[in-house]
């Protein structure tokens, strides 16, 4: 073993501040998911009372590729016309078949609609994203069997929901108007969509502009299952269309995901109706890492927390916050496992962080890392290849940040975490609830009481302990403050979709 | 070197080690980077017999194995070492010799490490005279077990010392320490006495290594790299039967400590029927054609 020795010189470390090379040896050979499964059409048209239907104005938007810019497809654009037809329809269903069949017969139908998801999975998973840049990882571990988890569930409360709600008698509302973002457009769809259809209501959906393609391949499994005609209308569209239905007379209940700037104009609106809502909005979850933590576990769990879907996540944990004593290990290692991130084509199968969704938010990230750098933040971004054309950002942190810095403050929803340091769990707990949000968080610590205590301190609609984005259809989900009103998912989501008598 | 205190558990949080592992087994690794990692394990393997029936014969034809594991690839890497038992390492000194391939001797009364220190010294000094280059121990699971760090932490450096210029693989026979805190604090306890290797398993007990275990056992070693600038090696051992196995743990190492790890000074995988199942993935790769188990020399 004489010549054992010899390799350690050759090595040099990835970043400047680390010991270790991610990078010098052993690159993993593009593992592309293939999409030629995927039909995607040129165009797609509106889908109101079961039919597919040109928009009245004949006006087209077009859907981008954001890993290549390239054009997805064009979405019909939804006006004042295109959306009361909708909701004609969706009254004229309500009133209609869909009141009279039995709940057991609805069950069927959300129950048809999970199983011909999952049978489809993969193309979803393809479709999600081409439209929004998402790794297929995540598309296809995440995303696509989540949102068929929510239908099968849902499917199973809907002829149980005298027992959901013991002593009292729940009704339907009527028409539901929801308008879904474009982080996780398929599995918003399947939180709004399941829960309304099992209490018996009928349902005009707009998904966002920049992510409607998977709405669309939904819409022709609706047509596909034989769910009567007018019970699911999606219409596609921008702001205004979603304005549109937020302001139609006849929608009864209005179910928004999106940011808190668009939810306060939507509460606004809204102030003086009898439609009921439900918002889950923006968010700037904290997460805490005590001494005692697992640290390599939890540097993981910061990983999943922040970097998950590219960080457009409402409930992404974008604060770090780390106990003194072992915040310089933690950075270290967080340094570390950024190298090992690997940026790059969202359908290549070993992609950890695809594409930014939309030139947009990319231009707005961009502004938040100007704002950081000018407010003295330092900045480490990983050393990765990242692809010429397209919209992508490397993981970033942020040190030397504090709580009256703009960065620390607002919602950026990108792949940015800010790292500031705590002496006391007091002095965390006080750190972390000194935002406008509220709607999530979590907790490293190996120590049980620790957990307990610190997270029912936090003022935070879910409070995640040694891990981070764990979702599953029976735990509900919404904010506090200024991340929403309103619970979706569980029990709880039931009750956003009915009245009780 | 701060001193260490072995009574501070370093916390692992069990859930969330095998969730990372799932994540790394999610690496879909093709085309050329596959076969960079088939010839890559092959050469870390160290072909490894160790029965109570092991004869001069059997030494000898694993060995002839070891150094051309497959005649129709005569540009394969060799291996990196044979593991034998200490009677069996002038056997495979003799058969190796003009080869780079090292000989390694399991040695301290293996597998269970049961007898007197003194006898384990000899039985690693015996096997060292002999020849060999790489001496395996195992340490006291029962001491350990007890609590006794200091015992275990002792007997390693003499074992250490009796190696001389031999390298030492300590064991740590994960399989009956039963949480990943003991085997975060044995290979701690491993590293501080001396170590240049840590190792999972003897073979002999199920489980033997797992991708969990190695993962806890890396990051062990990381922080001992990062505290003290010294690379220690890894060599998980039993278990790990298919080249699809072994590609995965070459991405657990690769994403967890670099590229410096990559290679059979810093990693080895403890196998004896996982060369022809790599054998076979390398031809498959290479002619696009899967042969059939006969045409793979069973030694």
């Amino acid at each position: 073993m004489s010549e054992s020795k010899t390799n350690e010189t050759t090595y040099k470390p990835t970043s400047p501040n680390s010991k270790l090379d991610f990078a010098s040896l052993w690159d993993y050979a593009p593992a592309p998911e293939s999409a030629a499964n995927l039909e995607v059409k040129k165009r797609y048209e509106l889908f109101i009372d079961g039919k597919f239907v040109k928009p009245t104005k004949g006006r087209y938007f077009k859907s981008i590729n954001p890993a290549n810019g390239k054009e997805v497809a064009e979405f019909a654009e939804a006006t004042q016309k295109d959306v009361d037809k909708a909701v004609k329809a969706a009254r004229k269903a309500y009133e209609g078949e869909w009141s009279r069949i039995s709940a057991k017969t609805r069950a069927k139908y959300i129950y048809r609609l999970a199983r011909m998801l999952q049978e489809r999975a993969r193309e979803f998973a393809i479709a999600e994203s081409i439209d929004g840049g998402k790794p297929i990882r995540e598309s296809r571990d995440v995303d696509v069997p989540l949102a068929a988890a929510h239908f099968f569930y849902y499917a199973g409360w809907a002829d149980k929901l005298d027992y959901a709600f013991p002593g009292k008698k729940p009704e339907s509302l009527g028409v539901c108007g929801q308008i879904i973002p474009w982080n996780f457009p398929m599995l918003m769809l399947s939180w709004k969509i399941a829960p309304a259809l099992a209490c018996g209501n009928t349902i005009v959906l707009k998904p966002a502009e920049t992510t409607p393609l998977t709405a669309m391949l939904f819409a022709e499994l609706v047509k596909d299952a034989g769910i009567p005609h007018g019970v699911i209308n999606i219409v596609t569209g921008a702001g205004a269309t979603g304005a549109e239905i937020v302001n139609h007379k006849d929608v009864n209940k209005i179910a928004f995901t999106g940011s808190t700037k668009v939810g306060k104009i939507i509460k606004r609106s809204l102030a003086g109706t009898d439609k009921k809502y439900t918002l889950e909005l923006g968010g700037k979850g904290a997460i805490i890492v005590f001494e005692d933590a697992a640290i390599d576990q939890a540097v993981e769990g910061i990983i999943n927390a922040i970097y998950f879907n590219q960080g457009h996540v409402c409930c992404a944990g974008s604060r770090l916050f780390v106990q003194e004593s072992v915040a310089d290990k933690v950075i270290q290692k967080l340094k570390d496992r950024l190298e090992t991130l690997i940026v790059g084509d969202p359908l290549d199968k070993n992609t950890d962080i695809g594409a930014i969704n939309s030139r947009q938010q990319f231009d707005n990230i961009n502004k938040y890392l100007e704002i950081g750098l000018q407010e003295g933040a330092e900045m480490y971004q990983s050393n990765c290849k990242i692809p010429e054309n397209g919209y992508f950002i490397r993981p970033t942190l942020l040190t030397n940040v504090s709580q009256s810095n703009r960065v620390v403050q607002e919602e950026i929803f990108g792949p940015v975490l800010t790292v500031q340091t705590f002496r006391t769990a007091d002095e965390a707990v006080e750190k972390a609830n000194n935002t406008p949000y509220g709607l999530a968080s979590g907790v490293w610590t190996d120590k049980g009481s620790k957990i307990f205590k610190v997270g029912s301190e936090l003022r935070a609609g879910v409070v995640w302990a040694n891990t981070y984005n764990k979702f599953d259809p029976t735990s509900p989900f919404g904010g506090y403050k200024e991340s929403g009103v309103g619970r979706e998912g569980g029990l709880h989501g039931l009750a956003a979709y009915v009245n009780l008598k | 070197m701060s001193v260490q205190n072995f009574l501070k558990v370093t916390p692992i949080d069990h859930v969330a080690v095998h969730e990372k592992v799932s994540r790394f087994n999610t690496r879909s690794i093709k085309k050329e980077s596959k076969v960079q990692a088939l010839k890559m394990a092959l050469s870390m393997m160290d072909l490894t017999t160790l029965e109570g029936n092991d004869s001069v014969g059997k030494v000898k034809q694993l060995c002839q194995k070891a150094r051309q594991p497959h005649p129709a690839m005569p540009d394969l890497p060799s291996v990196a070492a044979v593991c034998v038992y200490p009677r069996m390492v002038k056997v495979a000194k003799d058969s190796l010799k003009g080869t780079k391939i090292n000989v390694a001797s399991v040695a301290t009364a293996f597998p269970s490490g049961m007898s007197p220190l003194s006898i384990r010294i000899d039985d690693t000094k015996y096997a060292v005279s002999e020849g060999a280059d790489e001496i395996d121990m195992v340490i006291s699971r029962g001491a350990f077990l007890q609590g006794e760090y200091n015992l275990v932490f002792d007997e390693i450096a003499a074992i250490k010392e009796a190696c001389g210029a031999a390298h030492l693989k300590v064991i740590l026979e994960t399989g009956e320490l039963h949480t990943y805190e003991n085997v975060r604090l044995a290979s701690d306890i491993a590293m501080h006495a001396g170590a240049d290797f840590i190792k999972t398993s003897t073979g002999k007990i199920s489980p033997a290594a797992t991708q969990p275990v190695t993962l806890v056992m890396l990051e062990a070693i990381r922080d001992y790299y990062y505290e003290t600038n010294k690379m220690i090696g890894m060599k998980p051992a039993g278990g790990i039967r298919t080249a699809k196995q072994a590609i995965q743990y070459l991405v657990i190492v690769k994403e967890t400590l670099g590229a410096a790890w990559l290679n059979p000074d810093y990693f080895r995988f403890g196998a004896s029927s996982l060369a022809n199942d790599v054998l076979k993935q390398i031809v498959t790769q290479e002619t696009g054609m899967y042969q059939g188990s006969d045409y793979f020399s069973l030694d």
